[in-house]
């Protein structure tokens, strides 16, 4: 079962428009269905490109349609996903820390920062609900002019560094007969963007956070895989500090930085491919 | 009673009352040890159980790699070299090493898989995929997190490479059955490539030092089926 998009690395916005509307309808359908955000933070429909309208006259009388491409996007939206809630508290410290609250006080702090740089913030989840990896993609997939950044708190690592993490390459011909590529393999095509992404983001946190790599690193991370966006996991270390406040200290810088980051990676989003076409 | 009786009996019974006291906290201490020593002996009993004594002393001693977190970089994996009798059999190499691997270093905090997790059973199908089933240990008792998931995963993917060469790719399954993820993080619904050599070339990366910040290319990259 194959529901894709074509040439998807060429346009990131015509990726997530296609991977939405070749899905297979009875899992987008439940995938709707698990929508959290409040109806004033809903982006406009990814699954009706206004430029490619039939012709029609006003006075009736048929004229050629015109099919002009639909209007590049540019980077307005940050999808922010406060990882694990509900019954998934993630990862869990010794005094009683756990990565689901924290990263919900980091989406916080990441959220004021980003609305001063201008972006539109959404909630995978709200308060200490669990929507489903497939959720939280399908929320994200349904934006245009978007990046997803999901945030976590792990149980190891140098206390007080942090990392910016990708999926690793995805190798062989991802792509199937036809040129679809597979919902459950959305990140493929973003790869590169996202690369960029996770690199100016570890950059900025690398010169704060002492300790932390100065390139960011891969993992094959669950979430990020059937996202059809640019999309970095940020994980703190880590939960297993034996004083809450030794985390969110860090909260604040964090959340500057990787706002920084994104405020920078505007101009790549906005103007990829490099050379324009498309 | 007369009040004489009535006096040794009184000396008696303050004795008693002080030899209990001497010698109930050592009791109590004695049967706490043995306590711990039977979940010690059940654990040890459960572990020779899932893991029938593979190493053959016949078998040549030969140079093994295995991967746990380096000593001196955060974050990074280091091979260490031990001599150890290995089959020639893929399947029963494969089930030596993660088996040795699980057992840990010397120094318990570079462990990068759980203690009381065991490999039930290792397969090796003719396309080169090697499957490692787990128990479920290997997932609940996994610090959560994608740097020490990830880091698992690699330690398993690597110390396959250095000394399985059949293994091209690993399937990693918990208790039989396929998982979503390894502990919350780390995608275990695709393979990992093991063999690196023709996939992505990373010559900046010295063999005996991994480091998933500086060397994406030897991570263990998630595979799908087409
Ligand atoms: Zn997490």
């Amino acid at each position: 079962m194959l529901h894709g998009v074509r040439n998807a690395a060429v346009f990131p916005f015509l990726a997530g428009v296609l991977v939405l509307l070749t899905c297979d309808p009875v899992q987008v359908g439940v995938n709707l269905t698990g929508f959290l955000i409040p109806p004033s933070h809903q982006a406009p429909s990814a699954t009706a490109p206004a430029s490619q309208t039939p012709g029609a006259s006003q006075s009736g009388v048929p004229v050629r349609p015109t099919l002009t491409p639909p209007a590049r996007p540019t980077l307005s939206v940050v999808v922010l996903d406060p990882a694990h809630g509900g019954t998934d508290p993630g990862a869990r410290g010794g005094a009683g820390l756990h990565e689901s609250d924290v990263v919900v006080a980091l989406a916080s702090n990441l959220r004021a920062a980003l609305e001063k740089e201008g972006f539109q913030v959404i909630f995978t989840r709200q308060g200490n609900d669990n929507p489903s990896f497939d959720d939280r993609s399908a929320l994200a997939n349904a934006q245009s002019g978007a990046i997803f950044v999901s945030l976590h708190a792990g149980s190891t690592g140098l206390p007080g560094t942090v990392r910016v993490y990708t999926c690793p390459d995805a190798p062989g011909n991802l792509a199937a007969p036809g040129g679809l590529l597979p919902w459950n393999r959305a990140q493929a095509a973003f790869l590169t963007l996202s690369r960029k992404l996770a690199d100016i983001a570890q950059g900025e946190l690398a010169k704060q956070f002492k300790g932390s790599p100065n390139s960011a690193p891969t993992a094959a991370i669950r979430q990020l895989r059937s996202i059809a966006a640019p999309a970095i996991a940020v994980e703190l270390s880590s939960v297993s500090v034996d004083d809450r406040s030794e985390l969110d200290r860090m909260l604040p810088g964090v959340a500057d930085a990787v706002a920084r980051a994104i405020a920078s990676f505007k101009p790549v989003y906005d103007s990829w491919p490099p050379g324009g076409g498309g | 009673m007369n009040p004489r009786w009535r006096q040794w009996l009184f000396i008696g019974l303050a004795a008693a009352v002080l030899v209990a006291a001497v010698f109930l906290p050592l009791l109590r201490r004695s049967v706490k040890r043995s306590a711990r020593l039977q979940v010690q002996s059940e654990e040890q009993a459960r572990r020779e159980l899932l893991h029938p004594t593979i190493v053959n002393s016949s078998e040549p001693r030969v140079k093994t790699s295995l991967f746990w977190a380096s000593p001196e970089q955060d974050g990074a994996l280091a091979a260490v070299s031990v001599q150890m009798p290995l089959s020639n059999d893929p399947v029963l190499r494969a089930k030596q090493v993660l088996d040795t691997l699980l057992a840990g270093p010397v120094d318990a905090d570079l462990r990068t898989l759980p203690p009381d997790a065991a490999l039930l059973e290792f397969y090796l199908l003719p396309d080169g995929t090697g499957v490692a089933d787990f128990s479920d240990p290997m997932a609940t008792s996994l610090p959560s997190g994608i740097e020490s998931e990830q880091m698992a995963v690699d330690s398993i993917a690597r110390t396959l490479e250095a000394n399985v060469p059949q293994v091209q790719r690993l399937k990693i399954l918990i208790h039989g059955q396929e998982a979503e993820t390894l502990a919350g993080h780390v995608d275990l619904t695709g393979t990992f490539v093991v063999n690196t050599k023709g996939a992505v070339a990373s010559a900046a990366v010295a063999p005996e030092m991994l480091t998933p910040t500086s060397a994406p290319g030897k991570l263990s990259q998630p595979e799908r089926k087409p």
